[in-house]
């Protein structure tokens, strides 16, 4: 029975369960399409459908990396889609929209591309901090203080845009979310210089183990000198900062600010993100690996469900299925009965508050 | 039992010879209680006395290993909070166990039974709540949400509520004892003067009402005889006229002093005759919080130790909290090397150089899925700062270290703290702050929970460390624990310091006496 043993350990992995998901997937696609696998340089860019996935799944990749943190500390932020759309909205707004020249695309714009940008950024920024602010000093529920944002957020996006779908001509705005670097989309760029930053503060610094500190109890680790309010308020900037990178890169690739549907509902597929990574949204330990698996498990099953031509009527229940059966085998129970974890089920977090 | 002048009244109830053990514990051995109708009786008695033991036994929540329950002479067996109150014991608990977000009237009545089989007769409960609280001097309306009222009112309401008959059974038993577990613990004074004038109403309408309360001057005020426990025996019952305030401390905590103690009292008063005292580390002058402790003055010196004695209740943990920038001070001052600081949060206390091992491990003390490495150098990183980052290896050898000096038993400072016993995590807590090289330790009961091993080698370092210039406040309930270790003895009562004194040549009596009052 060495093989079972065997089985065991490597089912009581981390990230073992999301890999497997994440690998069937894409076996799927290979076995439906031989050519699935294909990248091809065209045009000096790399090109195929693996590449189309990371590039789709840009924004929610780094927008999964920033709630990891937020989650992590037993907090929640369902603000992030809203946020999407604001910087977007800021973006398109600083630009202008006017035509010019005879493509219609061309160099006008009101600000210079880094004013634009740190525009965009800024307004996401400070969400960040007045959704931290309401948690960690007015004492709000996470998912209430973050609400508020998710209400007013469109409307305000909205109001920047004058109610308009704002379509942004300025050509160079377009790199970010369909430029190539060194053959490679730049969006992916972004994507990895958040990882990296986020991996080096939560790795290099102590704020990854005070962000588990505080998610695991706060009141021991206010006891022990962490400042609790200060890092929540952090973790909710950084959180909302990432949502405003999305922004802009969704805005860019459409080249248009949405305020309506720009970023809808991605709040939620983050959420399912982080918590197919394995972070639980009880807060404690995090993983922002896990959730970058996590949230290519959501895009790459977006892709297959498009590309296999599913009616669209089921592929909401072809995407609930899939994220119950992840979610199941890694719940400690289920673990418990397969052997694999050591670990008591039944042991309760001190979860205050 | 032989000195009560009540004997010729027949006992409305008879607790004898209860035993009731729990894993590795005899929690009540062979005790007695009798209650007389119309009586007060104080359940008195240290933490761990075995009082809610008792009461437990008493309302059904424990069965009872061995001994009888007689209630108006025969014997009962409860096997249930209901169960008990179907027999017209009836209990209110320290925190008022209702639903705030319910009308009066609702809380009253809630799972009591409709007063129809169908449908709730909504005016005919009010009137009902309406009698039921004038019967107790309390009118109020009742259809208000039970957390529009103050606590006092709510706990009348608990009473009240009490007080219903279960409406169960066939006929409808009243209340024959009423079980008050620490009723008045967050009560202002005037709001137990209320309390109490309900307490009188029910004892002239002849209910038994067993008052279970840490405040000693409330049981003098309200009782007719006591019942003191102590290591889960009956020490005995006696008519509160019969019983100073110093017998009763006396007869609560018990005269032997631990034997554990290092005597540094008498060491101390040897060594420093001939040093100049040093300058004081830390001084407070009428340091306080508004609703905590007040009038804290407080001279804490380098290689000192000062115990906080002082009944449950009496500000120790509320001083230890302000002291260490938990709870933000609002009166006084407090200075450091001469120097006034003001903290704002626990980092201010421990950037100053001060630590803090808290009552309540488990809540306040512990990250319990952080591993024991993690827990341990928690304090130090914050110390730090956070981009001063301690590297893994370095994580690692400080982790390495206390648990070998403080003898932790682990394989490995990588599993999760909460995989250790008590006593370790005890350990692990105090190697967090001996990490950070505090100038000042503050400990909180540090030996509450934990085995007599753990607690003799904790106390031995922390003494160790004050024997080489570290200053200890530490609070304690056991008085043997505070006259072994400290070198002056800081006594509180009712959030306020009412007395110091060096602990060489002070016996435990003195101690009580202040603490009694005088």
């Amino acid at each position: 029975m060495r093989w079972l043993g065997f089985a065991r350990q490597l089912t009581g992995k981390r990230h073992f369960w999301s890999l497997a998901m994440l690998a069937l997937l894409l076996a799927y696609n290979l076995v439906r399409d031989p050519h699935f696998f294909a990248i091809s340089m065209y045009d000096g860019h790399l090109t195929g459908s693996l590449v189309d996935i990371l590039v789709r799944g840009a924004p929610l990749l780094i927008i999964s990396m920033g709630l990891t943190l937020v989650v992590a500390t037993h907090g929640i932020d369902i603000s992030v889609g809203a946020v999407v759309a604001i910087s977007g909205a800021v973006a398109a707004a600083l630009i202008g929209g006017q035509l010019s020249g005879e493509t219609g695309m061309g160099e006008v714009t009101r600000f210079a591309l880094p004013v634009v940008i740190t525009g965009a950024l800024g307004l996401a920024l400070l969400l960040g901090i007045w959704n931290g602010t309401l948690v960690a000093y007015f004492g709000l529920q996470p998912i209430i203080a973050t609400l508020i944002l998710l209400g007013i957020g469109r409307g305000v996006a909205q109001l920047i845009t004058d109610g308009q779908i704002i379509t942004i001509y300025y050509s160079p705005y377009a790199f970010f979310g369909r430029g190539f670097l060194l053959g490679l989309p730049f969006s992916l760029f972004i994507v990895a210089a958040v990882a990296a930053v986020l991996t080096l503060l939560t790795r290099k610094t102590a704020l990854g183990l005070f962000i588990e500190a505080i998610g695991d109890n706060p009141v021991a680790s206010r006891l022990a000198g962490v400042r609790a309010r200060t890092i929540t308020v952090a973790v909710y900037a950084v959180c909302s900062l990432c949502a405003g990178i999305a922004g802009v890169i969704g805005s860019s690739n459409l080249m248009s600010a949405d305020g309506n549907n720009a970023g809808l509902w991605i709040e939620l597929d983050a959420i399912l993100a982080v918590v197919l990574g394995g972070t639980p949204l009880s807060g404690g330990k995090f993983s922002l690996a896990g959730s970058v698996m996590g949230a290519l498990i959501i895009q790459t099953l977006a892709t297959t469900i498009l590309s296999a031509h599913v009616a669209p009527e089921i592929t909401l229940v072809v995407k609930g299925i899939v994220v119950f059966i992840v979610s199941i085998l890694q719940s400690e129970r289920i673990k418990m009965l397969l052997g694999s974890n050591r670990q008591d089920p039944t042991r309760t977090k001190g979860t205050p508050g | 039992m032989s000195n009560t002048p009540m004997t010729d009244a027949r006992p409305v109830l008879e607790m004898k010879g209860i035993t009731k053990h729990f894993p590795g514990v005899r929690a009540l051995s062979a005790v007695d209680l009798r209650l007389l109708p119309g009586e007060v009786h104080a359940l008195m008695g240290q933490n761990g006395a075995g009082k809610s033991t008792l009461v437990k036994v008493l309302t059904g929540v424990h069965p009872p290993d061995s001994g009888q329950l007689l209630l108006e002479g025969h014997e009962i067996k409860p096997q249930s909070p209901l169960d008990a109150q179907k027999l017209g014991i009836s209990t209110v608990y320290q925190e008022v166990n209702l639903c705030p977000n319910l009308s009066v009237a609702e809380n009253i009545f809630l799972g009591r039974g409709g007063t129809s089989n169908v449908a709730i007769r909504w005016k005919e409960m009010r009137r009902k709540a309406e009698v039921l609280l004038a019967d107790l001097n309390v009118h109020i309306d009742v259809t208000a949400l039970l957390s529009s009222y103050p606590l006092a009112v709510q706990q009348m309401v608990a009473i009240a509520r009490s007080l219903t008959a279960q409406t169960g059974g066939a006929a409808e038993v009243g209340t024959k004892i009423l079980i008050l577990d620490e009723p008045t613990s967050s009560l202002a004074e005037d709001e137990v003067k209320m309390l109490f004038l309900v307490i009188r109403r029910l004892k002239a309408q002849g209910i038994a009402i067993l008052f279970i309360t840490h405040f000693l001057n409330q049981a003098f005020e309200i009782s007719d005889r006591f019942t003191v426990l102590r290591n889960g025996q009956r020490v005995g019952e006696y008519p509160v006229a019969e019983l100073s305030r110093m017998d009763l401390i006396v007869k609560m905590v018990g005269k032997e002093i631990a034997e554990v103690g290092l005597d540094r009292a008498a060491r101390a008063a040897a060594t420093t005759s001939d040093k100049p005292a040093p300058a004081a580390f830390l001084e407070t002058h009428g340091l306080g919080k508004k609703g905590s402790v007040s009038g804290i003055d407080l001279a804490v010196l380098p290689g000192q130790a000062v115990g906080i004695a002082g009944l449950l209740g009496s500000g120790r943990t509320e001083t230890a909290r302000l002291l260490f920038g938990i709870d933000r001070a609002d009166q006084g001052t407090m200075t450091i090397d001469g120097k006034p600081v003001r903290f704002s949060a626990p980092l201010d206390a421990i950037v100053h150089g001060l630590g803090f091992c808290p009552e309540d491990r488990k809540s306040e003390g512990i990250i319990a899925e952080l591993s024991i490495r993690e827990n341990i150098i928690l304090a130090l990183q914050c110390k730090r700062g956070i981009f001063r980052n301690l590297s893994r290896a370095r994580q690692d050898e400080i982790a390495s270290s206390y648990i070998a000096l403080l003898g932790i038993k682990t394989a490995d400072a990588s599993v999760p703290i909460s995989k250790l016993s008590g006593g370790n995590q005890q350990k692990a807590l105090l190697a967090r702050w001996l990490a950070t090289d505090p100038r000042m330790l503050i400990l909180d009961e540090p030996t509450r929970g934990i085995d007599v091993g753990a607690k003799v080698e904790i106390m031995a370092q922390v003494m160790s460390l004050c024997d080489k210039g570290m200053a200890v406040v530490f609070a304690s309930s056991e008085m043997g624990e505070i006259l072994g270790y400290a070198d002056r003895v800081v006594v509180m009562r009712d959030r306020t310091k009412v007395g110091e004194m060096p602990a060489a040549g002070t016996d435990e009596r003195a101690v009580f006496q202040i603490i009694a009052g005088g």
